[in-house]
């Protein structure tokens, strides 16, 4: 330190080195993509310049397969898309099936589908949300609330039988009422997860670190937004109050008293406080259901639809109406009428829409999934641009892209 | 915003190019002649009482029976201030499946535009990236056209006659 002033310095003349960037693969399997598709990242030192998006990896042909099958055998194509919230595509997939053929359902069909699909808006949200967590840099949050998400599985579990891609409910309603020990686990997880989302909120939300990490990377403004298709939490972000269940309602969401969350700045802190206060959103709403159904009878589970929805097999052993009915569905024989449909719901991404054209044949004419990570994973490049590449991973994780979403 | 202003306003506007107005479930659609998509949809997104400036969805439908028209490009428009949506569809002929791209008024047409040409090969012209995007690049057909099946058509033990497509 002495000789500090007496130091030689090397001298360059100016010009001898040429400025050059370094070209960077995230993903396709890099733990900070959290699916399978690839960035390809020209960086200058820390900062991002440009990113090259690859997509396809887990590319499955659901819209071909879907021109095969039974309207009833598509739904298990449904659960692939978004698998961190199986059941709304299920049910946005039996809801387009139903305004094909006419159907309605008995409003305690619609609220135990209400309240399947906010515990996957919740389930959604608090992987993507503590994910954003972990690429910030902490763990311990995530490790809390994922034992709610295991919670969460477990109540499908007993519903349904499956955990990740659940194939929940049927066309015409459920495939059987929702057990005693389904109620026992949901009211226990009505008790729990208010704490637990607390406690989350409270380690993160006002925490000094996460907000300097957060505030103001990956920003997109609204107008961008809405140029790019945004839907959804990360268009809530932006501050545009777009949501699927007030514009366009569907099974009965019209009945609920709930706000919708939005932000202002569209960035990475923003999109993480809408989905939190989305899900005390969803909580709300699954406690108003809770109170309703005990109005309505809980017998019923599924609409009087025999031409559609699956008969008792004791029936089908002992009735031929019920044999013919069966059959004929089994079969994928039952009556479709010819049809253009376009049917949105509120996913947990954003507006998950069901392009349905029916010729009256067994299978779909066309079927085509509008799938928000898709559309607004076009604008990450613009999003990242000029920031820093650690700006970039936190923002990709809040955008929570979904692979199976994004290549279908 | 009503769906006799909509066919009024586009009628006047465009004549015998935009035809078709119907109302199904819900959504008012119409047709629209393919040269006339980009000034169709300037129009629709700039005229103050209609505003359609959200495009919701794109993509296309074979009809392998419609002469000269077998692919149908579908636009969903959405008009968030109204909350209305539409429906535009632009059938070009498989032989020459050439559009105008509407990159340059929407953004998020960018790759829904790519999957369209990807699965059907609608050619969109004026694109400023119009490769594939889910299946391989060394593909050298277009997979969701009708001519070509699920199954291998050559096997026998699957008889589809009775019940089947």
């Amino acid at each position: 330190m002495s000789d500090q002033n007496n130091t030689q310095h090397i001298q360059l003349a100016e010009e001898s080195i040429q400025k050059q960037t370094t070209t960077l693969n995230l993903g396709p399997t890099h733990p900070a993509t959290h699916g399978i598709f690839e960035n390809v990242l020209e960086i200058d030192g820390e900062k991002v310049l440009s990113a090259t998006q690859r997509l396809g990896y887990i590319h499955r042909a659901f819209e071909k397969i879907a021109e095969r099958r039974p309207y009833g055998q598509i739904q298990p194509l449904t659960d692939r898309l978004n698998y961190c919230s199986a059941p709304i595509n299920n049910i946005g997939w039996q809801l387009t099936v139903e305004k094909l053929l006419g159907l309605t359902m008995p409003k305690r069909v619609d609220y135990l589908r209400v309240i399947l699909m906010e515990l996957a808006r919740i389930a959604d949200h608090l992987v993507c949300n503590s994910v954003v967590a972990v690429d910030t840099g902490a763990l311990t949050p995530f490790t809390y609330v994922f034992q709610m998400r295991e919670r969460i599985y477990e109540i499908y579990e007993s519903i349904c039988g499956a955990r990740l891609t659940t194939n929940i409910g049927r066309i015409g309603g459920f495939e059987r009422n929702f057990t005693d020990e389904s109620w026992k686990k949901l009211d226990e997880f009505m008790v729990v997860f208010p704490k637990t989302l607390k406690e989350f909120e409270s380690l993160l939300n006002r925490n000094r670190i996460f907000m300097d990490r957060c505030i103001g990377a990956g920003p997109i403004s609204a107008e961008r937004a809405l140029n790019y298709g945004f839907t959804g939490p990360n268009l809530r972000a932006t501050g545009v109050d777009y949501d699927v269940r007030v514009h366009s309602p569907y099974c009965s969401y019209e009945d609920f008293d709930f706000e919708i969350p939005v932000g202002t700045n569209g960035d990475v802190y923003d999109r993480f406080m809408v989905r939190n206060a989305e899900m005390w959103q969803s909580y709300s709403i699954i406690q108003q259901a809770l109170t309703k159904l005990k109005d309505l009878d809980p017998s019923v589970y599924h609409a009087d639809v025999p031409a559609y929805y699956l008969p008792e097999k004791k029936e089908v052993y002992t009735k031929m109406e019920a044999l013919i009915y069966h059959f004929k569905i089994v079969m994928g024989e039952i009556d479709i009428k010819a049809g253009e449909v376009y049917h949105p719901v509120e996913g947990a991404n954003g507006e998950l829409g069901f392009y349905l054209i029916s010729d009256g044949g067994r299978a779909p004419f066309r079927l085509h999934f509008r799938r928000p990570c898709f559309i607004y994973y076009q604008a990450y490049p613009e999003m990242i641009a000029n920031g820093l590449l650690s700006d970039a991973v936190i923002a990709l994780s809040s955008l929570n892209v979904i692979a199976g979403e994004l290549d279908a | 915003m009503t769906n006799e202003y909509i066919q009024q306003i586009l009628s006047d506007k465009f004549g015998a190019a935009v035809w078709g107005f119907e109302e199904t479930f819900g959504i008012f659609s119409f047709n629209i002649k393919p040269e006339i998509n980009t000034a169709v949809l300037q129009f629709l997104n700039d005229e103050a009482s209609l505003s359609f400036q959200f495009l919701t969805d794109l993509t296309a439908v074979h009809y392998p029976d419609r002469k000269d028209e077998e692919l149908c490009v579908v636009y969903h428009l959405h008009n968030l201030v109204a909350n209305k949506r539409i429906r535009v569809r632009a059938s070009v002929p498989v032989a020459q499946p050439d559009i105008a791209t509407m990159t340059n008024l929407f953004s998020s047409a960018n790759w829904m535009e790519r999957e369209t040409y990807d699965f059907f090969g609608v050619n969109f012209t004026g694109h400023p990236n119009l490769v594939r995007i889910l299946n391989a690049d060394e593909m050298n057909y277009f997979p969701m056209r009708k001519e070509y099946p699920m199954e291998d058509p050559t096997r026998t033990d699957k008889d589809d006659e009775m019940f089947g497509r």
